[in-house]
């Protein structure tokens, strides 16, 4: 025998997630997307929506450290788990994080509808490999081709993402 | 900072912001209590319609209210055809929502407002449209021909509009020429799929009668007048803000949109904030497109390769309505003889209507397709002659001596004939060349073809009239308590960094800091004399008239300054953000104490202020503290109107690899020589190039809106049309030439669009050089797919 789930688009689920190192608990709808949580209740308008369906990464954010598409994602999945946004993705203090940096030292972004989503895609893809910094330009495309950028033609993300690999390594 | 900021690659004022996630878009702006609509759509292409049926919509709860046709009172009305034309026989444009009958998948039928926007598109689905359905044709060559279904029952022929246009003496050209080139081009359907769809947020205000709307416009200016007009409103209670704005490209320079209307319409009569975010898909069949155009090139040469006549009939698809008027048809005839002398021309084209979404400019407008007709027509110039490609362009090129070169009676989109003003075109080209290497690369590809594999060399010369009239305005005003420097003028930006090139254009006449210049433009309440966004103009309009601006705010600093320290004026200079006498080792003044100082004041509120009271000895004069026809403060307008477009040009060349087996394309070298005057930050302008490239790329490999015969669009989702992403776009070489613009004080043309124009040709004259061995028929086709080559081979009867 096998149990029918009926999904009920509007009954409310409470999630427990933490945003940024904050702590927030929240009755949502069970259909609501994560995104427009985000950007709905939390007011953390910077992640970017571009596609809602999973295609174009401007609305990428980290969960549990890792890079995701938040148009893709329900709030209730993300109960008990942390959530990134760019947002989050300075230090306290202000000092922008080493992709922040490289993407305006770099002329990375031109609108920046793209850019928060990119960076967090960028800012992921440092966390897992640290050999960026002098990969040629064919393996830096091949990592960056989930995000779509309309007004930059990518050459300068290309050199953003060395850059910020660049930085991160003197961080250390 | 006496280092000259013009020319220098500055960082970007407007970056801090966007990679923070403070950017402020109009989906960003918090408006509390706000509803939210969603449009109900045309599922079909052409029908009457025999009844909306809004009432299971209504009935959802948190559905506020639904609009169709018969609650917009007055606003239901025909939209504006924006850009007037004689040749214009049967103008149609578009209703805010559809009254008895859709013309294409897409249009809005209805307009639902609810609580959030999960219920509005829930409500969606709930009204129910009865169609009584029409024939179409899709095709806008066959909708051209004679008993094709009409889009418009009272427009014969589907014809919206047609122009024949004469610069010398065409048929006479023909007669005398040796030789007779003609082909036929055709480019497809696209769209410019900006990151952010179109958006809308408006809100009335009830106390003060106001209507404040944030739109993605490329012209808000524009927008004010058409919802003052509609809403009959004064103008000074319209406020149209476009705030950061996710890419324009073109489309958004339209208006008004029906959620331009609907969503100010929903917030004054239901007295909330309402917001309207366009989804992707809905995008793809409601934002404007373009591209779709059919060339029939002759040419008339002698026999060492003389251009001598032209002419051209080319089909325009204008889609559903023409609300843009013939821009991108004009735009096209008036670029079709490309860098060339070709003295005589005659162009003609039609508009032709369609079932489909309308057709505004998209970056590029119609210049692409008319580069792709006069290069493809000049290459197959170059083979029946037996000339060297490069050496025939050579041939032909206006010379540098011959400018102003102007083709009388082809009249540009500025109402003006067209004049190239300024280049060195074939230096660019051998610019090209000497990159290319052409003659290492003759050898590369022997080489390569005696293996079996397929390298190509491919190349296209394009011109581009930029920075049209009418004008545009500048406004420079120093604040009085920071000292920093306010700028307006009358355009928006999606992108290309006006807040830093404008702040370049103002720092050197300031001696002030990019930093601590404020560009503030987009925003109706701020500043409202102008035009808009669009056709590569706001460096060189905006740019010329910040600068002139700029220079009368030096003088008064100077003045003010030279009064203050009871010095000559010749001898005080201006950097670092303070002015003071040359040479003397002093500090002088800064420029928030000349802003202070020169406003006569009663109030001491701060100390600077103090020295600035009429009972301050530095005001003390025997007149009123103002002087006749004297103001207070820093600031100047000024404003600049071209006397005619400024040319911009250059030669893109590229080198790719066709796989013989999957004709997969692989680009080896992407070189592109350009000239867009002087640059005013080169940073930004290879920006704008590497963007457009990326965009052109796009449009020469994939990027075609696939319609099926029903006038449904296939692709309408970023899965089935596909944009490139970092893995498609090559590594761009790029070299710079600057002619200055003698029409404007900084020498500066146009950059915005240029990166599109030429990539087509470039792609396909270097896949056809590639296939060569294979002895096929020319390619006369864009966008230019592997399966596309496969099925031009097949056709051929050459399987390779
Ligand atoms: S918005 Fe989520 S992937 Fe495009
Ligand atoms: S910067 Fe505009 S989409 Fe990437």
């Amino acid at each position: 025998m096998s149990e029918v789930t009926v999904f009920e688009p509007d009954e409310p689920v409470v999630v427990e997630v933490e945003v940024n190192g904050e702590p927030v608990t929240a009755e949502v709808p069970s259909r609501m997307l994560l995104s427009d949580f985000l950007r709905q209740r939390l007011g953390l308008t910077g992640t970017h929506v571009g596609c809602e369906h999973g295609v174009c990464g401007a609305c990428t954010v980290h969960i549990d450290g890792r890079p995701a598409r938040s148009c893709l994602t329900l709030v209730a999945q993300t109960d008990g788990r942390s959530v990134r946004t760019v947002e989050g993705l300075a230090c306290a203090d202000g000092t922008l994080h080493p992709v922040q940096r490289a993407f305006k030292e770099c002329h990375a972004l031109q609108c920046g509808f793209c850019t928060p989503g990119f960076m967090m895609a960028v800012a992921g893809l440092l966390d897992e490999r640290d050999d960026l910094a002098t990969a040629d330009d064919e393996t830096i495309r091949e990592e960056i081709s989930g995000n779509v950028c309309r007004c930059t033609g990518y050459m300068n993300i290309v050199s953003a993402v060395k850059r910020a690999a660049e930085l991160s390594n003197e961080r250390g | 900072m006496s280092t000259r900021q013009f020319g220098a690659r500055v960082q970007r004022n407007e970056d801090q912001r966007l990679v923070t996630g403070k950017g402020r878009y109009v989906d960003d702006i918090p408006l509390t209590g706000a509803l939210h609509g969603a449009f109900v759509r045309s599922s079909v292409a052409h029908a009457r319609i025999t009844g909306v049926d809004v009432s299971r919509a209504l009935a959802l709860p948190g559905v506020v209210k639904v609009y169709t046709h018969a609650d917009l009172g007055a606003l239901d009305v025909q939209m504006p055809l924006l850009i007037p034309h004689p040749c214009i026989t049967h103008g149609r444009t578009q209703y805010p929502l559809a009254r008895d009958e859709v013309f294409h998948v897409g249009q809005a039928i209805a307009f639902i407002v609810a609580e959030d926007r999960y219920i509005a598109e829930d409500a969606v689905s709930l009204v129910e449209v009865g169609y009584e359905m029409l024939p179409v044709e899709v095709d806008f060559e066959k909708a051209a021909e004679p008993g094709a279904p009409l889009v418009h029952h009272d427009v014969p022929g589907n014809i919206a509009a047609h122009l024949v246009q004469e610069s010398g003496d065409a048929d006479a050209a023909f007669a005398a020429a040796d030789h007779i080139t003609s082909i036929k081009v055709r480019v497809d359907r696209s769209t410019a799929a900006p990151m952010e769809c179109l958006a809308t947020a408006a809100r009335w205000d009830e106390v003060t009668g106001e209507l404040t709307v944030w739109d993605g416009t490329q012209a808000p200016i524009g927008l004010r007048g058409a919802l003052a007009s509609l809403f009959e409103l004064d103008e000074h209670r319209v406020r149209v803000i476009a705030p950061d704005v996710g890419g324009g490209f073109g489309p958004k320079i339209h208006f008004p949109y029906a959620n331009e209307v609907l969503v100010p319409l929903a917030s004054m009569e239901l007295r909330r904030p309402v917001k309207w975010i366009e989804d992707r898909s809905e995008n793809f069949v409601h934002m404007t497109h373009e591209r779709g155009q059919i060339h029939e090139i002759e040419l008339a040469a002698t026999s060492d390769g003389t251009v001598l006549g032209l002419r051209n009939r080319f089909l325009h698809d204008t889609g559903a309505f023409i609300p843009y008027g013939i821009a991108v048809a004009q735009v096209a005839a008036c670029q079709i003889a490309g860098p060339y002398r070709i003295p005589n021309v005659r162009v003609e084209f039609s508009c032709v209507y369609t079932p489909t979404v309308p057709v505004t400019p998209y970056r590029g407008c119609g210049r692409p397709q008319a580069n792709f007709a006069i290069e493809r027509a000049m290459d197959q110039l170059a083979e029946e002659l037996g000339i060297d490609r490069f050496e025939l362009r050579r041939r032909n090129f206006i010379q540098p001596e011959e400018f102003p070169y102007t083709r009388p009676n082809l009249i540009f989109a500025d109402g003006l004939a067209v004049t190239h003003d300024s280049g060195e075109y074939e230096k660019a080209l051998t610019a090209l060349t000497d990159a290319l290497d052409l003659a290492a690369f003759a050898k590369e590809q022997r080489e390569a073809w005696a293996q079996g594999r397929y390298l190509g060399l491919g190349v296209s010369f394009y011109v581009e009239g930029t920075g049209l009239g009418p004008y545009e305005g500048g406004h420079v005003r120093i604040h009085p308590i920071t000292g920093k420097i306010f700028v307006n003028t009358g355009l928006t930006t999606q992108g290309q960094g006006h807040e830093t090139v404008f702040a370049q254009i103002v720092a050197d006449q300031l001696g002030a800091r990019v930093e601590d210049i404020i560009v503030v433009e987009g925003d109706t309440g701020v500043y409202d004399w102008g035009v808009a966004t669009f056709a590569s103009r706001a460096a060189v309009v905006s740019g010329s008239a910040i600068h002139k601006a700029a220079v009368l705010a030096r003088k008064q600093v100077i003045n003010a300054a030279a009064n203050m320290l009871e010095a000559d004026p010749d001898d005080i200079e201006l950097a670092d953000g303070r002015a003071f006498v040359v040479g003397s080792g002093t500090a002088g003044v800064t420029l928030a104490e000349v802003a202070t100082a020169s406003n006569p004041l009663r109030y001491a509120f701060n100390k600077a202020a103090q020295s600035a009271t009429q009972f301050a000895p530095a005001a003390r004069s025997d007149g009123p503290s103002l002087g006749e026809g004297a103001h207070p403060g820093i600031e100047a307008t000024d404003y600049y109107s071209p006397p005619h477009a400024t040319w911009a040009y250059g030669v893109h060349g590229a080198i790719v690899e066709v796989d013989p087996a999957t004709y997969g394309i692989k680009i080896h070298r992407y070189v592109c020589v350009h000239d867009c005057g002087n640059m005013i930050n080169p940073m930004i302008v290879e920006g704008q190039i590497a963007g457009g490239v990326a965009q052109g790329m796009g449009g020469a490999f994939y990027e075609k809106l696939d319609y099926d015969e029903d006038g449904t669009l296939r692709n309408a989702s970023f899965m089935d049309f596909l944009i490139p992403y970092a893995t498609e776009i090559p590594h761009v070489e790029m070299i710079h030439q600057e002619t200055p613009s003698p029409l404007n004080p900084l020498g500066i043309k146009g950059v915005g669009e240029a990166g599109t124009i030429p990539v087509a040709q470039v792609i396909v004259s270097a896949i056809e050089d590639a296939l060569k061995p294979l002895d096929l028929p020319p390619f006369r086709m864009t966008p230019l797919s592997p399966s596309l080559i496969h099925s031009h081979i097949a056709e051929s009867g050459n399987r390779g």
